[in-house]
């Protein structure tokens, strides 16, 4: 009796996929809605599906396949990540078109199954960094900027406040760091550079959740850095900014990961905040045209994501809006190729985003020009090495102190492809021939 | 009516000890595993062989393994994920060192690994007992942990402190397609679970029921303390360093030090206390309740909000997965404190006298 249940119930949840028309473009919403990262999963979440929605709402589409989406909660848990990936691959007329897993974890355990499924993954400004070696990670795209890119960046934004990189000689830097793999990234890159440029650097773990802080706090106080790059997620980010005020430590001499840098991480750290400085490979803001058509299409209608108004526009959400753009322009790649109007398949996806072209001229088409770099994909560079701007919190928002600085890939890229060299010994992985790519 | 023993005779000591003297359990049992080894593979879906039968089966024999330690020979434990972490990354580097090896070989040492740091940390078990213990494991779970991210070696130098599992082949066979992974995993879980059962029922299962129900007696008739307990320790550590091995290469494929953190140790103690404390099948229960129940409850939640036809906010439904979940172990923790393996006792005890209760 309980397996007939159960296979009813399977049956059940089966057959709306069945009845679906056929005219759709499935994309699956596996982000998270609960959990102490639930400001950056639903913030990013939101974005996306508030994007697709203003395609479906003004277009129709794209060239008239629908967008259509399920969402499922991932937890930020790696299990409950595989779980609502393999709930939602086969979803819709042509399963899942791409899957943005927006957790580091979650990515690392779906890239054997993607490569199996031919379902290609994005992970947009996190993930496996040496997945920007194309050759070697056909179906994993660390699209936009990757940990390492955004760390040569920083470096350089360092040397411009300093007055030119030589002036690094000698200036001491601390690395605070989530003690995961995400935190860890970023840990080669920087000893990396500090052997260029000559300065200093020591790696503070600060284990996770993050909510106490005081001995590496204390650590940075005997140290005195020139500056402190923090690399956290989730309450780890206000607590250091409480921890650095407790100290005395300058925030203005802060630089965050942009995983750090929301309205979420700053607002509950107070008058701590004020000063502090973070990355973005994307821009907050409620006025760029994109932003005022899904204001006007889909909350206009009552069909936004979001309940609370006040995160419309805030830097989650124009994260999630930027993801949406990404994604649907790749499909609209694909579609020029496979077949204009109809839904495409995850492998034809791939090519897509392996030849997605995002340039200024598009940009301003789409009204994002302030909201995220033009963007350039390959067979070699599944990343686009986009450049990085800096932001500060003024107590109130994040406003753009910089310009778009550039990524260092003499850097970058030699290191991601010896990273993804070892990976393809490892797992007996023969590297594509790129010229060979149509 | 079905259920009923009248009429075996047993006339031999080998028929009075089998595992299932009921020779209805042994037909059901027969049926479970042909539905197990072959219905199952045959007919379930991707989803359902990768989803949630595979990461079900291994949290069973993790969850048998704190069972065996916990259970049956009363060490109170917090170090299971730590064990599972040891296995999982031990059965890496035995794979990637010593690829002549072979699978098996290079899950049994990862499982040694394991066994051999359980021991350690069993030592203080000599000692103290109760939460003093847990605490003691606490640190084994902390420090573990700190070894697996400080110590690159273990990681194969990898930057991010991530390891990848490499395919493995069994007899020459690629363990790839979820349906392949699925069977051997169900295999190394039906065997162990047999030793279990069968360990339990041997002297030194008895050794460790005696030491749990009182230590100071069992060490007066001559149960050597030492020996009894760093074996549960060891024993348990073992099956727990398997399980984390097969989460490794059989469920995840990747996994960061992350994922074996105090959490899960938790989660594999909350499966043995609803399945049961000291069962076999608890431990099966129990796993299939924390695994595969919120799953089941989201799956019905957003069913239901379909049918119905109402949009419920995803937030409210995710949040709304855990207020019930929370709940329910509640619930049975207040109606059967002796886990769900214990319902299913009463259930076939009444089902012996059905229709005819006296």
């Amino acid at each position: 009796m309980k397996r007939i249940t159960i296979a009813a119930l399977a049956f059940a949840l089966a057959a709306p996929g069945l009845s679906a028309a056929q005219n759709e473009q499935f994309v699956p919403a596996n982000f998270y809605w609960v959990g102490p990262y639930a400001p950056g999963g639903s913030g990013f979440g939101g974005g996306i599906i508030d994007y697709m929605a203003l395609l479906n709402e003004r277009d129709g589409g794209i060239n008239g396949v629908k967008l259509t989406w399920e969402k499922c909660e991932t937890e930020y848990n790696n299990a409950r990540g595989v779980e609502c990936y393999e709930r939602s691959k086969k979803k819709g007329p042509t399963g899942a078109t791409v899957v943005h897993p927006l957790s580091t974890g979650i990515t690392y355990s779906l890239i054997d199954k993607s490569l199996a499924d031919k379902i290609p993954l994005i992970s947009l400004g996190y993930g496996r960094t040496d997945a920007s070696d194309g050759r070697v990670f056909p179906y994993v795209f660390p699209l936009i900027t990757n940990y390492w890119s955004q760390n040569t960046a920083k470096i350089k934004f360092i040397g411009m406040k300093e007055g030119g990189m030589d002036k690094l000689k000698g200036k001491k830097i601390v690395n605070i760091y989530h003690d995961s793999a995400y935190g860890k990234e970023t840990i080669p890159v920087l000893d990396i550079q500090a052997k260029k440029y000559g300065f200093q650097v020591t790696h503070i773990a600060v284990p996770h959740p993050g909510n106490e802080q005081q001995a590496q706090w204390l650590q940075v106080r005997q140290i005195k850095p020139d500056w402190v790059i923090l690399r956290g997620w989730g309450v780890m980010n206000p607590t250091a900014l409480k921890s650095a005020a407790k100290i005395g430590y300058p925030r203005n001499k802060i630089i965050a990961v942009w995983w750090s840098g929301a309205e979420e991480d700053a607002i509950p750290a107070g008058d701590a905040a004020k000063g502090y400085i973070s990355a973005g490979f994307n821009l907050p803001g409620a006025d760029m045209p994109v932003m005022k058509e899904i204001q006007k299409h889909v909350y206009g209608k009552g069909k936004g994501e979001f309940e609370d108004k006040s995160r419309f526009g805030s830097i989650y959400h124009t994260r999630g809006v930027v993801a949406g753009i990404v994604t649907t322009e790749a499909i609209r790649t694909a579609q020029e190729r496979y077949g204009k109007g109809k839904p495409i398949t995850g492998e034809q996806m791939r090519w897509g985003i392996e030849n997605l072209n995002i340039s200024a001229a598009r940009l301003k088409q789409l009204g994002a020009s302030d909201l995220m770099a033009p963007l350039k994909v390959s067979c070699l560079d599944h990343e686009g090495g986009s450049p990085v701007k800096f932001m500060q919190w003024d107590g109130r928002k994040w406003s753009v102190i910089s310009d778009w600085i550039a990524t260092d890939q003499s850097i970058v890229r030699p290191m991601i492809e010896a990273s993804a060299a070892q990976y393809a010994k490892e797992k007996g992985i023969t590297p594509r021939d790129c010229s060979k790519e149509k | 009516m079905l259920y009923r023993e009248a009429g075996q005779f047993k006339s031999s000591y080998g028929e009075d000890q089998q595992i299932f003297p009921i020779r209805q359990d042994r037909i059901a049992m027969a049926l479970l595993l042909v539905f197990a080894f072959v219905v199952v593979p045959l007919f379930g879906n991707q989803y359902w062989l990768s989803a949630l039968i595979t990461p079900f089966l291994i949290f069973a024999l993790a969850a048998l393994g704190l069972n065996i330690l916990t259970g049956y020979a009363g060490q109170l434990s917090l170090g299971t994920a730590a064990f599972m972490a040891v296995g999982a990354f031990m059965a890496y580097n035995f794979v990637l060192r010593m690829p002549w090896l072979g699978v098996i070989p290079s899950f049994v040492l990862a499982g040694l690994c394991a066994a051999l740091v359980g021991v350690v940390f069993g030592l203080p078990s000599l000692r103290i007992k109760g939460f003093y213990l847990a605490v003691a494991t606490l640190a084994c779970q902390f420090f573990v942990l700190w070894v697996i991210q400080r110590w690159g070696w273990i990681t194969n130098h990898s930057a991010s402190g991530v390891i990848t599992a490499q395919t493995i082949t069994l007899f020459g066979y690629p363990l790839t397609s979820p349906a392949a992974k699925y069977l051997f995993t169900l295999s190394v879980v039906a065997v162990l679970a047999l030793a279990a059962k069968n360990l339990m029922r041997s002297e030194t299962g008895r050794a460790f029921m005696a030491v749990r129900d009182m230590d100071v007696a069992a060490s007066v008739i001559g149960i050597p303390m030492m020996k009894t307990k760093l074996l549960a320790f060891a024993i348990s550590s073992f099956y727990c360093g398997v399980a984390g091995a097969l989460y490794a290469y059989t469920y995840l494929g990747t996994v960061e030090p992350e994922a074996f953190t105090l959490d899960l140790s938790f989660r594999v103690l909350f499966m043995i206390i609803i399945g049961g404390v000291g069962s076999i099948l608890g431990s099966f229960l129990g796993a299939a309740f924390i695994t595969l129940f919120p799953i089941m409850l989201n799956l019905a939640t957003s069913g239901v909000s379909h049918a119905l036809g109402v949009e419920v906010s995803h937030a409210v439904v995710s949040n709304l997965e855990l207020i019930v979940f929370g709940g329910l172990i509640i619930f049975f923790l207040i109606v059967e404190p002796n886990g769900l393996a214990r319902l299913w006792q009463i259930t076939k005890e009444k089902l012996r006298l059905w229709p005819f209760p006296h």
